[in-house]
């Protein structure tokens, strides 16, 4: 069976993306006295949160090749299609890097200080943007490889190619492991140069991991009401739900030992980042640990709760939102400083880059059988039981 | 849950296995008489146990000036040793919590053993715990008592009782978790007992310990109920105690310490450092116990790949660390961590790398993996590099102070020294009257596999495979 592209799906996604240009042209346009630095913070928003779901995907595969995971044998094809969207993210994130990095990245002003130009040798423009190509030409050669290798499998069956992906997917995790702290320190850490966190890159990690299991729920989910997944059942939804509380309280663990012990240490090059999150910001900042901890805990602690395919839906909703405010609360209080909202840049670079997310996805999702066909572990996926 | 399971799944118990030959290979040394090679490893472990009184007698009766702790490092080989002990019990808890709710079936056949090691070792650390304050009988003032001191009480801002809640929340419930395991077996041993009609204190013995289970199908149903909710409330304490340990040092501001990567990565290394622990007993144990056909080398071959991805993750935090202290642009935090490579400090340093980062690579090669003896010898080489790895942290953090005048070295005492071997000795004791006198396998709930993951079950399976899956 498979997942047909609708006129009514590109539809949806035109509209996204035309609201999207539209809000960001606008959010330009009025910005006061010309002054680009929300526009861009608002398309580094954008695209990262997009990017980081669709290296979620690639990275929840790899993980079910390394594991030999069971269960997933008849989803895989969904964290599959999310990753093919990690090139058009790389394309966004160098565009903006080159067009906006004054706006968004102190350390590239003409004139530092004595703090920052000692990091010079690590925070300079060729060498952000030669980590930035070395980043996105790993993870966009694994993203080919595997999901040409899977497709394959369809064709010629045998194990041969779950091996070979087996292979890939232990170097692909290894380099990801690395490569997810450098970016995170790179894109995100480095808006604000002077703080540091040696915890942040796996922070940021928990964040876009969690954002990307609650996609795959959402897809999931969207794809078994349209009847397009006969052979899931309760069971796979309730281990996506799992998945999705676990890494919530997950993410509040590393949350919580982030800020409690720079909080309780108190020093000023350290507590200097949490100082407008605690105050100008500090509605939002309560409101990111309601929404990601308190939530999906509440929501999705019972077994019913995550069986159920209209609260599962819910949670991936809530739990996407969160996140896109954690992400928004990584990003404006080093941008746009006391000056944050809500509004046409905000909205508009997120509807863009989603309906750029949901176009992608929906073709490479619609452009391939939905379920592998000669997947070792698809016969132990169809007997899941749980 | 399906019997099915796909072709590429290994077997987990070798050699067709029936039940009833798990119950006889398994109560079979519980009922004879203990080798000699046992006899030989007990009397080795009691002369450290008494080695062990003794250098804590000494210390207790003279005072801690016998260790070689001094103004500068306060804490050295004690806090050491009680991180190690910690850290080791964390592979039984993710043995049988996390591996629980993952499915993963090959935990059956090392839970049992893996969560008695975490329960002695944590008897092992807390007894580090004691014997550093010099004065054990106050231990009880870190407990927020009530008491007629005045305002005494204890400070909840202080990471050291925030330890004492978890490391006692970690204890009582890895202890109600591993026996509500053992009830089912003990009464296994109790029957068998009753039925050849063994030696009397046998029979009183498994029949109080078992508390009259009769394994009935509600008896069954709430053990598993039961079990979950344990696995459910072990999971965050994975995670926990490690997290709070690791916060004794990353809440001061000393540099080497206060870092906010310390608490996911001390729960990776105590993952590795207890996985280690647990190759080496349990490559030990089923040679002993002839086991070989319930731990097989695939079970070695899982821990292993657990060894190398934990191990790398710890060796990713510890690049992480340096290059932040670099980033910082703190030159506190640069100089301790160039000074812990290269100072006077390097050769602990370089241990801990050598041991815990480069060893585990090996085990990217299958042979490597699946070989008894290496995986033994680089278990020996992780549990040495993770000591060396709290004692880095420890005491290279806090040799160099911020004064000059106050820098220092730490040197160990024959005191400090033979508590440590002790407390080996005491470790050891424990798990061999465990390996005598308990099921070293759970062998009820290694049962349930039998029937999908036994050569047997893989051999039926080859020949009816279409009557498996027809549905």
């Amino acid at each position: 069976m498979n997942f047909t592209f609708t006129q009514r799906h590109k539809l949806v996604a035109a509209v996204l993306m035309a609201i999207g240009i539209l809000g960001i042209v606008l959010g330009a346009i009025n910005a006061p006295e010309g002054d680009m630095t929300r526009t861009w913070a608002s398309l580094l928003l954008g695209n990262f949160f997009f990017m980081v779901i669709a290296l979620a995907g690639l990275a929840f595969v790899c993980i079910q090749y390394v594991a030999e995971v069971g269960w997933s044998a008849i989803i895989k094809r969904i964290p599959l299609a999310m990753s093919t969207y990690i090139p058009v993210a790389g394309i966004f994130m160098v565009v903006i890097f080159l067009l906006g990095h004054k706006e968004i990245y102190p350390w590239t002003m003409e004139v530092l200080d004595h703090h920052l130009a000692k990091k010079a040798s690590f925070l300079n423009v060729p060498f952000f943007l030669i980590r930035m190509v070395i980043y996105f030409a790993i993870w966009i050669a694994f993203a080919v490889v595997i999901r040409k290798n899977a497709l394959k499998e369809d064709e010629i069956g045998g194990t041969s190619m779950y091996m070979k992906n087996r292979k890939l997917s232990a170097a692909f995790l290894v380099l990801y492991l690395i490569s997810s702290s450098m970016m995170a320190w790179d894109f995100i850490m480095s808006i604000d140069p002077y703080w540091f966190s040696t915890l942040f890159g796996w922070y940021v990690f928990a964040s876009g991991w969690v954002s990307g299991l609650s996609m795959i729920g959402l897809i999931v989910v969207y794809l078994k009401r349209q009847g397009l997944l006969p052979g899931l059942k309760e069971s796979h939804v309730h281990d996506i739900g799992k998945f999705m509380f676990g890494f919530s309280v997950f993410w509040t663990y590393l949350w919580f030992a982030q800020f409690m012990l720079y909080w309780f240490g108190n020093l000023p090059e350290e507590i200097g980042y949490f100082i407008p999150r605690l105050t100008v910001y500090r509605p939002l900042f309560l409101l990111n640990f309601a929404i990601n901890f308190i939530t999906p805990f509440l929501v999705l602690m019972t077994r019913d709760a995550k069986r159920k395919l209209s609260v599962m839906a819910t949670a991936a909703i809530i739990i996407l939102v969160g996140h896109w405010l954690d992400v928004y609360l990584m990003i404006m209080p080093g941008t746009v400083g006391s000056n944050y909202s809500f509004g046409w840049s905000e909205i508009g670079a997120t509807a863009f880059f989603g309906g750029l997310f949901m176009f992608i996805v929906m073709k490479s999702l619609a452009s391939v059988p939905l379920i592998a066909k000669n997947h070792p572990m698809l016969k132990e996926a169809l007997n899941h039981n749980i | 849950m399906s019997h099915y399971e796909s072709p590429l799944r290994k077997p987990l118990i070798l050699q067709d296995k029936t039940l009833h030959d798990i119950t006889e290979d398994i109560c079979r040394p519980i009922e004879q008489k203990p080798t000699k090679l046992w006899y030989a490893a007990f009397t080795v472990a009691s002369i450290c146990l008494v080695w062990w009184v003794v250098c804590v007698s000494y210390t207790l009766g003279t005072g801690l000036g016998t260790w070689g702790t001094n103004k500068t490092i306060g804490w050295a080989w004690d806090i050491t040793n009680f991180v190690w002990w910690v850290g080791i019990g964390h592979a039984g808890t993710l043995i049988s919590a996390v591996l629980l709710l993952f499915r993963q079936k090959w935990r059956l056949s090392i839970n049992r053993s893996a969560e008695a090691m975490t329960i002695f070792a944590v008897i092992c650390a807390a007894s580090f715990i004691v014997s550093h304050m010099g004065r054990p009988w106050l231990a009880y003032w870190p407990l927020p008592l009530p008491n007629q001191f005045g305002s005494l009480w204890v400070n909840f801002n202080s990471a050291l009782v925030w330890d004492v809640f978890a490391i006692s929340t970690y204890f009582s419930v890895s202890l109600v978790f591993w026996y509500t395991g053992l009830i089912p077996d003990f009464a296994v041993l109790r029957d068998r007992a009753i039925a050849k009609n063994l030696a009397p204190w046998r029979k009183s013995f498994y029949s109080i310990v078992s508390f009259g289970w009769m394994g009935t199908a509600k008896n069954w149903q709430r053990f598993e109920e039961v079990s979950l909710v344990l696995a459910g409330l072990s999971t965050p304490l994975v995670l926990s105690v490690h997290t709070i340990v690791s916060m004794d040092f990353a809440t001061s501001i000393i540099p080497g310490w206060h870092t906010t990567i310390f608490p996911p990565y001390f729960v990776a290394g105590a993952i590795f450092s207890g996985f280690a622990m647990v190759q080496t007993l349990l490559i030990i144990t089923r040679k002993i116990l002839n086991l070989e056909a319930y731990i097989t080398i695939y079970h070695i071959d899982m821990m292993n790949r657990v060894i190398m991805i934990t191990g790398s993750i710890v060796g990713c935090a510890y690049i992480t660390e340096f290059f932040i202290a670099w980033y910082s642009g703190v030159e506190y935090e640069s100089y301790c961590f160039v000074n812990r490579a290269t100072g006077a400090y390097w050769w602990a340093y370089w241990s801990m790398m050598t041991c815990n980062v480069f060893s585990p690579q090996i085990f990217w090669s299958k042979k490597a993996r699946t070989s008894v003896a290496l995986t033994f010898v680089v278990s020996i080489f992780v549990n040495i590099g993770m000591w060396f790895e709290r004692y880095v942290i420890i005491v290279s953090s806090l040799h160099r102070d911020f004064l000059p005048s106050s820098w220092s070295m730490h040197h160990p005492t024959f005191t400090e020294v033979g508590i440590f071997i002790g407390s080996l000795g005491l470790f050891f004791v424990l798990f061999l009257l465990f390996a005598k006198f308990f099921p070293v396998i759970a062998m009820s709930e290694l049962k349930t596999i039998v029937k999908s993951s036994s050569t047997q079950a893989k051999k039926y399976q080859k020949e009816n495979v279409e009557l498996v899956t027809s549905h």
